[in-house]
């Protein structure tokens, strides 16, 4: 290790820096833009007429592209300065623990495994009702102005302050108030998340016994590996991981006997005995040592999820199928969408969060990846090149949705309420949106991938299962339509679960920590009151939500996907507002606007979400609206549909005060942040710049490329420095 | 034929870095280089193991 050499090798010369383009490039580039365009045009022109999912496919490629090589590199040189004779924390503190130099292409996919989960699976799913194009411009323009800059930024000033968090930022930068507001509302927020995700597992295993077969075996089959990883042969972890896949695959092809069986009654669960058991299981992981479940468990849903958006990516291009959704549909004008209400705008942007903006990867891009950065320009592949990846597999998701046939796409994603939840009364249904399919095309369906019903399966995990099923079918042949919408199943269930785990491990971490400040013993974690109380806590929040959800007559996605998208939006204000904050204190408020675009677009979108949910007199928007209208036929005496009873009516009006206030207070923090700022804004342009708690510069003594592909100076650098390192007999095993 | 070698080793050594098992690989260069007899994997594991359990953990994302 480098640091523990007091011979010091030849200081670096700065790398990677902008360079004039020479005439190779600009025809490449050149080559990149005109497809690009080509792509944009064809999309923007076709109606009404079969237009082919690769151009979606290539308008993304080509716009990541462009927006990599340019607006990115302009980011990382011209706005943050990255300096890469700068020593980065890693190479400082190198403890071989969570401080680590690490490969960039390692950390690549660390970072990638950590921030991509089902939200960009989901959101695009659900966004699909507005038709495939204003998902598909908001995930490839949000991404490069709005999202992929904040992970990069953030990632870049959370690196110059030794790794420190979001929160931790948001109090030293901000300041007190906005501190405690941006704590308050990552816990929230995070609960929420949790809740909607745990949801769509819930949705997507009710009624299905294959599904719930195949989940199931997963605890045994992560807890089998975490016994070998401990006991048999400690260590071997690509060894387990094989296993554990194979052992996987297996548990998928079985479920397909769960009939032949004769547990396939047992394994028909009703959403509430799923939600019990989610709860339990979420309690029960949070608190056994990491080793036994999470860690494995971890393990393969990384593998899983890079390997199947890789075969998503591949199944697409040999698939090549058409579009069957509207560019745009009437629901976009109209907002009277089934599977979310509200029109274009505010709610597709709150509906697709990941993959565009998510305030979610503030909190990764402040955590575990600023320790391990080897080189400062590195943020830009790491953390802008991370955040165009998501933001593939939500282009990746919506051509899914957008592939199956909008009567079915509708039928699946319409709630029971209104769905009746029959092929006939739902084929009626679909007619009165204006789509057509016959109660038989809807059996079908349900029958060519083994599932009881497809019917008002929300919560678009069922969905995109059904959309992936079609194009692994059709690229790679071989009639295994049911075996391939439960592998999608598995998919996503397995890291949303990944997910629960974690982030119930995470809620609990940071409450024990806020406690901790009023009663120190508390933070102790290795203290089995505060663990085991901190961990029931959280689960006990969000398995309520859960429940909430799960048993809302309106339809829980429906009800609680707004609130979370809008969530994890403000989370994204926030994190852009501590962004925009640093470069004014840094006395860069000529570039305040790279950050400040995506924030400006973000406030106004989850402001004007935030005040239609609340204040909308459109029942189907307005959570208090819609709590009045109940309330008032409660007194009435009449019951609404959906609600078929009393205790519906007064479910309703009770979950929707729940939901109003939760997202009330949620905008409330962040504008309490924002004005916070607003205040050191305001300061920082008067004095120049403020003093920040960025660390001392200290010479780095390390060589790395920083881009994907090293350049033929940077290997040449490297050689040299290796070669002057091993002379000097600094550790020569890195 | 070196240069496909080399370029074996160097996967190789990328997929051990993603698992953490490079973890080990270093520890007993490590030890080699300065001539310490190294603890068993197994200790060594249950150390890294017992590391994990206390470390805030990565998050994962929605």
């Amino acid at each position: 290790m480098s640091t523990q050499s007091t011979h010091t090798p030849p200081p670096p010369a700065p790398m990677g820096g902008p360079r004039r383009m020479d005439a190779k490039s600009i025809a490449i580039w050149g080559t990149v833009a005109v497809v690009g365009a080509v792509c944009w045009v064809v999309l923007a022109l076709s109606r009404g007429e079969e237009v082919s999912a690769l151009w979606i496919l290539f308008a993304a490629l080509a716009s990541y592209a462009i927006a990599y090589r340019f607006y990115a590199r302009f980011i990382a040189y011209t706005v943050l300065e990255v300096d890469d004779t700068r020593a980065t924390p890693a190479e400082r503190y190198d403890n071989g623990r969570d401080f680590d130099v690490t490969h960039r292409h390692v950390l690549f996919g660390h970072h990638f495994a950590a921030i991509a989960g089902a939200g960009p699976l989901v959101g695009p799913v659900l966004a699909a009702q507005m038709g495939y194009l204003p998902g598909t411009i908001w995930i490839i323009v949000g991404v490069i102005f709005a999202g992929a800059v904040q992970d990069m930024v953030v990632l870049f000033f959370s690196m110059r302050r030794d790794g420190k968090s979001l929160g931790q930022m948001v109090r030293e930068e901000i300041g007190v108030v906005g501190g405690i507001a941006a704590l308050i509302a990552v816990f929230a927020i995070m609960i929420i998340i949790l809740a909607v995700l745990a949801l769509v597992v819930v949705n997507a295993l009710a009624e299905s016994p294959w599904g719930v077969f195949s989940i199931g075996l997963t605890i045994p089959i992560a807890l089998f590996m975490g016994y070998y990883l401990r006991v048999l042969r400690p260590g071997r972890v690509s060894e387990v991981t094989a296993i554990g896949v194979g052992l996987l695959l297996l548990a998928i092809i079985g479920g397909g006997y769960v009939d032949q069986m004769g547990i396939e009654e047992a394994l028909t669960l009703s959403k509430e005995q799923l939600t019990f058991a989610l709860v339990v299981y979420g309690f029960v992981a949070s608190i056994l040592p990491v080793w036994m479940l999470l860690t494995p468990r971890d393990y393969l849903s990384t593998f899983m999820k890079v390997g199947v958006i890789v075969l998503l990516a591949v199944g697409l291009i040999l698939a090549a199928p058409v579009l069957q959704q509207e560019a745009v549909t009437d629901f976009a004008r109209e907002g009277t969408g089934p599977v979310f209400a509200g029109k274009l705008f505010p709610f597709v942007f709150i509906t697709i969060a990941c993959g565009a903006l998510s305030g979610f990867h503030a909190l990764i891009a402040s955590g575990t990846t600023p320790k391990m950065l080897a080189k400062e320009s590195q943020v830009r592949m790491i953390g802008y090149g991370g955040m165009l990846m998501e933001s593939f597999v939500a282009i990746s998701a919506l051509i899914a949705a957008s592939v199956i046939d909008p009567g079915l796409y509708f039928a699946m994603n319409s709630p029971a309420g209104a769905t009746g939840a029959d092929p006939a009364t739902a084929a009626e249904f679909i007619a009165g949106l204006g789509f057509s399919i016959t109660p038989d095309q809807l059996t079908q369906a349900a029958a060519a991938v083994e599932e009881q019903t497809l019917i008002s399966r929300t919560g678009g995990a069922p969905t995109l299962a059904l959309g992936m099923s079609q194009i692994f079918t059709e690229a790679f042949g071989g009639g295994l339509a049911a075996f391939w919408y439960h592998f999608a199943i598995m998919f996503e269930a397995l890291f949303i679960l990944t997910a629960v785990d974690a982030g119930t491990r995470v809620g609990r971490f940071m409450l024990q920590d806020t406690v901790g400040n009023l009663w120190p013993r508390y933070a102790d974690l290795s203290w089995k009151p505060a663990s085991w109380s901190a961990s029931a806590v959280v689960v006990a929040l969000w398995g309520y939500m859960l429940y909430v959800g799960v048993t809302d007559p309106l339809g829980g996605i429906n009800q609680l996907f707004p609130l979370f998208g809008i969530a994890n939006q403000l989370l994204a204000a926030i994190a852009l507002t501590l962004c925009v904050t640093l470069l004014i204190k840094h006395g860069k408020v000529k570039w305040a606007w790279v950050p400040g675009i995506g924030l400006a677009w973000d406030l106004i979108v989850t402001m004007t979400a935030s005040y239609q949910k609340v204040f909308s007199d459109n029942p189907a928007i307005g959570y208090f609206t819609q709590r009045e209208r109940y309330a008032d036929a409660l007194d009435a005496g009449e019951l609404l549909a959906p609600a078929t009873s009393v205790d519906q009516m007064e479910q309703v009006v009770f979950n929707s005060t729940v939901n109003g206030t939760l997202q009330s207070i949620f905008a409330l923090l962040v504008l309490v942040v924002v004005a916070n700022a607003f205040v050191i804004w305001f300061r920082a342009v008067r004095a120049g710049s403020l003093p920040t708690t960025e660390v001392p510069r200290q010479e780095s003594h390390l060589v790395q490329p920083s881009d994907f592909i090293a350049t033929a100076e940077e290997k040449e650098a490297v050689r040299e420095w290796e070669t002057a390192r091993r002379g000097t007999g600094a550790g020569s095993h890195r | 034929m070196t240069a496909v070698l080399e370029m074996a080793r160097t996967l190789r050594r990328r997929v051990r870095e993603l698992t953490g098992e490079a973890r080990w690989d270093d520890y007993l260069a490590e030890c080699a280089e300065l001539g310490e007899q190294p603890m068993s994997r197994r200790e060594f594991e249950r150390l890294r193991d017992d590391e994990r359990e206390h470390l805030p953990g990565e998050g994962r994302c929605c």
